[in-house]
């Protein structure tokens, strides 16, 4: 008896929670890292948040604890009114084909990937654009000769961005020379502070005085280290001059909350569009941070380089190589 | 000595679950006296015991030490009142000295340096005084174990015992030392220290104690003036029946050799030779013993025989085949294959797996029988037929197959053992410690089935501690020291003789 | 002071059931405490787990995964040995099933594929659990250490093979070609009619999981080689006794439970994900651990608490959905806690109980 009454309990429940939004609102489902994971998914959380603060409006939101979940999440929102239904990360992106064809009136949006649906838009970025500027910067920056990467994941996401920042270091001059290494091989190589830590040490220790993060939650081990060790960091995917001020040479910003905000305000406003959009240095997608923290580190010199290599990739005169077919990078 | 008794226990309760361990004990230890506590294995006398020195807790009744009732946590606690404590198993540390351990746990502030003088002088005294000579510098792993018994005696002096509890203390002991122990202890006795000595073996209680109290699952069945009692009393108080304290036999008829071994040498983990170039034979018909204080090499020569143990050099004559143990590695199922059974001196860390049901253990190491196998899979209908004709036969209680092993007694867990492997009908027997913890009456059934045993024309090779078990079983008697077998006597050699035999102290020459 | 003086319906039922109401009374308090109602976050924990279609299916398919992973633990368990290497071992067993499935999908159909893909996983797992084991049997190298070190070498060969070797050309992504049908096992919607999963991936696999069980029972219990495993982890040094070799006894049992870690793959790649990926068991392998802990190593009991933590994982994640407030971390938190008391608190609520049962059977023989 007690059982019957406690499922019809749990049933008259699930009528309260099945309830749709009044009005169309958006939802967003953030890959497994988490929405504060200081990286990617944060990224998409400040937009998220210039959105709410700008309209007014809310925004669902839901991270994944494991990849499986995400179809499932998908669904859920699509199936209760919200839209549009933006996922963010690669590994969406089967889950947001599945949904995307099971609720054809819906609008789906999917950050770091290619979903090709007529329902589905597709947020791409040139990493290694925004790499090169990086290694630009770093190059002209470094008085040893000798500058760093620390990388998270070894994945062909983070050799891409590896394989921009060499070309952006060798563009100011072959013989500088670029120390990489990989944090690790799990997806804690992107969640581990100390090991980034160890890596920028031992590279600092090696000659390199400029070193650049792609690691996430790692990262910040490096650039820390770099702060202690008197050698400049880079940050990326946000800004990230301010956690050490002066000692944080730029950081390269990949701009996940404007693919978000865009698509967002896209939709309210009746323009939005399925399709790919590739969003490189010319679109405003990847960019260089100068501001307050760091100006006293960008020569004039190193910014007019910069700008000139910014502009020179936005009108097509220069072209960042991506990596072949096999993974290798064209130029080391 | 005044009238106030050391310990008094009033109606002391300590149940483990189901078991009631200790039912309404009642004791008075006078001061100044020496107070025997006998019973079988697992009457009780060790959780007594534990719980006069705070390792358990009685559920309910009063312990009065000198005339105040207290209540002992914790060992602690127990040291503060006076009560010392030495475990039949030794706590030192080994590769410390003698000193260190006497202080370990009294240093008496953080500073070492200066409570180390204070100690030594301590020491000396306490030496004097109760003829406890040990060496202080001396590393404990380097001394005798009958110094190192006086070590913890030391420690527990050092500690200011009145009260001094001995548990088991002659198991390790040589005839000769367990004398000095006596002699050690009536001093201490002398000087106005109360000595409680808890034992399972009627000799030493008559030889030293003043009092005696016999305790019987988990009662206190008596309290005796030793002097107006006597061995077999005793035996039938511990037991509730009388016993029969010697083994009934024939005349051995020896025939032919069944096992023979030659200049077995055998080689422990550490490097040490343990076992010392030792040859002897037995013959079908015969029970040999080997007697030994414990750790002179009997248990390493067992569990080589049985293939358990790897032999560095020697050969081994068994069921017409020679295997010169150097070259080859035997294992116990290859034994078992030339008809060798072998009762293991340590039932529970050896010869059971006491969390399975008993039928399990019916079949432990014949599991490969094809009596017991169905392809691939074990014939439960064959093995727990097997077990319960077992059951039977060796009257195992209760007589239930399916029962944890654990859940029997030491007694019913030794018939267990012994019914597995003398009813493979083997025709050697290795038998270690057939009665080690075993209550009187099943020691008596024990024995007649090991003599059955040779009466059926077998070769039994009996190890044992207990000198009295290998005097009344065996044909032939064998004497290890130190990994050598140092003399062979006939079953009526007397008890001094192969004490000092044991001792080292005599050699074959004599 | 044992298992054996509980009567049995106390020791596999009553004592399991305390331990998880005591942790989903911990987890109400800090659901309190975040200021929900922890009678509303029960309802939708046990309607998302179980109270629609969907919602039973990705339990089933969550606790298929279980099934294998706590199956591995259990079996080493049964030796004395505590295998926390299922996590390597299933990675490594995922390149099983997908050789099986690369080679085969886009020629044969799935019921051919199948058989070689259960023996690609299962091989590969046990090959992965072989080295431990044998560094454990021969040199007495800790199997703790070295299985949970073989867990992060797995990691690294799958990223460099995912990488660099196998992974799809141009792709951003560490992952193979997505299998034909050809390497798909059905899902249970497919072939079992009125079976209505929604778009949960539970699969063939489930049946697969339970065949399993149902061997382990066998081998553990029945046969030769179970019970000389069962000695040698009750007692190794009786086990020597009997005859039984420490080495062969260490190394096969790890076979087996890397084997049967591996097949954890079966459901994830051939079932669910179809092409194999980086990082696809993501923490079954170390939950595994507190399954076979829970299901005291019985396959009925390792089923009942796969399917347990299989509402927890599903019902965690409907809760997220419905109740913002309630995040991931604290499905973690309440995760943690189930496994807290049912694993490491096991025997918090025991003695109180053997007392209690004690009493009662001593009162009932005293008046009987």
């Amino acid at each position: 008896m007690l059982i019957l009454r406690t499922f019809a309990s749990v049933f008259i429940a699930v009528a309260v929670f099945s309830a749709a939004p009044a009005q169309a609102e958006p939802a967003i489902v953030y890959s497994v890292g988490g929405k504060f994971d200081g990286s990617f998914n944060e990224s998409a959380y400040q937009g998220v948040q210039q959105y709410t603060q700008e309209t007014g409006n809310s925004v669902r939101e839901f991270e994944l604890e494991r990849d499986a979940q995400s179809r499932q999440a998908l669904r859920n929102f699509a199936s209760r009114g919200y839209e549009p239904v933006v996922a963010i990360g690669f590994n969406q992106a089967n889950a947001v084909a599945a949904a995307a064809s099971e609720f054809p009136e819906t609008s789906f949006v999917i950050v770091d990937m290619v979903v090709e649906a007529p329902n589905v838009a597709s947020y791409v970025f040139k990493e290694s654009e925004g790499a090169y500027l990086g290694g630009v910067l770093a190059a002209m920056a470094s008085e040893s000769g000798t500058v760093g990467f620390v990388g998270g994941m070894d994945i062909p996401i983070i050799r891409r961005f590896l394989c921009g920042y060499v070309q952006g270091v060798k563009s100011v001059g072959q013989e500088t020379e670029v120390l990489f290494n990989m944090a690790g091989d799990t997806p804690a190589a992107f969640t581990d502070p100390a090991r980034g830590g160890e890596l920028a040490r031992s590279q600092a220790q090696s000659g390199a005085d400029v070193i650049i993060q792609a690691a996430g939650g790692t990262g910040i081990g490096v650039l820390q280290t770099a702060a202690d060790t008197g050698v400049l960091g880079i940050g990326t995917d946000s800004n990230q001059n301010g956690l050490h001020p002066g000692q944080v040479l730029t950081s390269i910003r990949k701009r996940v909350d404007r693919a978000v905000y865009d698509s967002f305000i896209a939709f309210d406003q009746g323009t939005f569009k399925p399709g790919l959009n590739v969003l490189g240095v010319k679109e405003g997608g990847m960019d260089w941070v100068l501001d307050d923290n760091n100006r006293d580190l960008i020569t004039s010199q190193m910014q007019q380089a910069a700008n000139a290599a910014l502009s020179g990739i936005s009108t097509g005169e220069l072209v960042v190589e991506d990596l072949a077919a096999d993974g290798s990078c064209p130029v080391s | 000595m005044n009238g106030t008794p050391a310990i008094e226990l009033r109606k002391i309760n300590k149940r483990f679950g189901p078991v009631h361990a200790n039912r309404n004990i009642d004791l008075v230890v006078k001061k100044g006296s020496i107070h025997g506590i006998i019973g079988e294995n697992g009457a009780g006398k060790s959780t007594l015991m534990s719980i006069l020195y705070g390792f358990y807790h009685a559920d309910d009744g009063d312990i009065v030490i000198n005339g105040n009732k207290v209540s002992i946590p914790d060992s602690k606690s127990a040291i503060s009142l006076g009560i010392g404590m030495v475990h039949q198993h030794f706590m030192l540390v080994d590769n410390f000295s003698v000193l260190e351990n006497v202080i370990l746990g009294a240093e008496g502030g953080a500073r070492l340096a200066g409570g180390v003088d204070k100690a030594r002088q301590e020491l000396r005294r306490l030496e004097e005084e109760y003829e406890l000579r040990v060496d202080p510098d001396a590393i404990v792993q380097d001394l005798p174990v009958g110094l190192q018994q006086r070590v913890e005696i030391l420690k527990a002096l050092f500690r200011g015992a009145d009260i001094l509890i001995l548990d088991e203390p002659t198991g390790v002991l040589t005839p000769a030392e367990a004398d000095h122990l006596f002699k050690i202890l009536e001093v201490l006795r002398d000087e106005g220290k109360t000595v409680l000595l808890i034992t399972h073996k009627l000799r030493e209680i008559m030889a030293i104690t003043d009092t005696v109290s016999v305790m019987r699952r988990g009662e206190m069945v008596a309290t005796r003036e030793t002097s107006q009692t006597s061995m077999s009393e005793l035996a039938e108080l511990m037991v509730g029946r009388s016993v029969l304290l010697r083994v009934e036999k024939e005349q051995a008829q020896p025939s032919d050799t069944v096992l023979a071994i030659e200049n077995l040498t055998v080689t422990d983990s550490r490097g040490v030779q343990v076992v010392k170039d030792v040859s002897f034979e037995v013959r079908a018909g015969e029970i040999v013993g080997i007697a030994g204080v414990s750790g002179n090499g009997q248990s390493e020569l067992l569990e080589t025989l049985a293939g358990i143990r790897r032999a560095t050099s020697g050969t081994l004559r068994i069921g017409g085949q020679v295997i010169d143990l150097a070259d080859r590695i035997i294992d116990p199922a290859e034994m078992r294959q030339l008809s060798m059974g072998h009762v293991p001196e340590d039932r529970h860390r050896m010869g059971l797996v006491t969390s399975f049901p008993e039928y399990e253990n019916a079949i432990l190491g014949y599991h490969h029988d094809p009596e017991y196998s169905n392809g691939v899979f074990l014939d439960l209908a064959a093995i727990k037929k097997t077990a319960q004709t077992e059951i039977e036969r060796y009257d195992i209680r209760p007589p239930n197959p399916l029962l944890k092993t654990a859940n029997f007694s030491g007694g019913n867990q030794q018939k267990i053992v012994l019914a597995r492997e003398i009813e493979r009908d083997p025709q050697v027997l290795l038998v270690g410690q057939p009665t080690r913890g075993v209550d009187i009456g099943a020691i008596e059934f024990i024995h007649k089935r090991l003599i059955e045993m040779r009466d059926a024309a077998k070769g039994v090779l009996l190890v044992s501690v207990e000198l009295d078990e290998i005097r009344g079983l065996s044909d032939r008697i064998l004497v290890m020291f130190d990994g050598r077998i140092v003399g062979e006597r006939g079953p009526d050699a007397s008890e001094g003789e192969l004490g000092l035999l044991m001792a080292g102290v005599e050699g074959e020459a004599s | 002071m044992n298992a054996g003086q509980l009567p049995r319906w106390v020791d596999f039922g009553l004592i399991p059931l305390l331990n998880l109401t005591a942790a989903f009374l911990v987890s109400g308090l800090v659901v309190l405490i975040i200021g929900e109602n922890p009678i509303e976050v029960v309802q939708v924990l046990l309607w998302g787990a179980l109270g629609f279609g969907e919602g039973v299916g990705f339990t089933l398919f969550y606790a298929t995964n279980f099934i294998f992973t706590g199956l591995a633990v259990a079996v080493a368990f049964h030796a004395g040995l505590f295998n926390i290497g299922g996590e390597g071992q299933a990675y490594i067993g995922g390149l099983g099933v997908a050789f099986a499935c690369l080679a085969l999908d886009q020629v044969v159909p799935w019921w051919v594929t199948m058989p070689f893909a259960i023996v690609g996983a299962a091989l590969a797992g046990a090959a992965w659990a072989f080295i431990p084991a044998w560094l454990q049997a021969t040199r007495g190298s800790h199997i703790v250490i070295t299985t949970i070190m073989f867990n992060f070498i797995a990691a690294s060969l799958m990223v460099y093979l995912l990488v660099n070797v196998i992974g799809e050309a141009g792709s951003m992504q560490p992952e193979t070609r997505t299998f034909e049908d050809g390497g798909r096992l059905p899902f249970l919607n497919d072939f079992i009619p009125f079976a209505d999963f929604g778009t949960a991936p539970v699969n063939l696999s489930l049946v697969l999981g339970l065949i399993a069980c149902f061997g382990v029972w066998l081998l553990i219990w029945r046969t030769r080689l179970g019970y000389e495993i069962r000695s040698f982890g009750a007692n190794p040094t009786a086990a020597v006794y009997a005859g039984i070799s420490p080495v062969r006894t260490i190394v096969v049992t790890m076979l087996i439970s890397g084997g049967l870690a591996g097949m954890m793959a079966m459901n994830e790649i051939m079932g669910s994900q179809h092409r194999l990926l980086i990082e696809f068991v993501t923490g079954y392998g170390f939950v595994g651990i507190a399954v076979a802990l829970m299901g005291r190593a019985h396959p009925i009991g390792i089923v009942l608490a796969a399917v347990l933590f299989g509402m927890l994982y599903q019902g965690g994640a409907e809760l997220s959905f419905e109740i913002p407030t309630i995040t991931r971390d604290m499905i973690v938190v309440i995760q943690g806690l189930v496994i807290l008391f049912a694993g490491a608190l096991e025997h918090m609520f025991r003695p109180a109980l053997v007392q209690f049962f004690t009493m009662r059977r001593l009162n009932a023989a005293q008046t009987g």
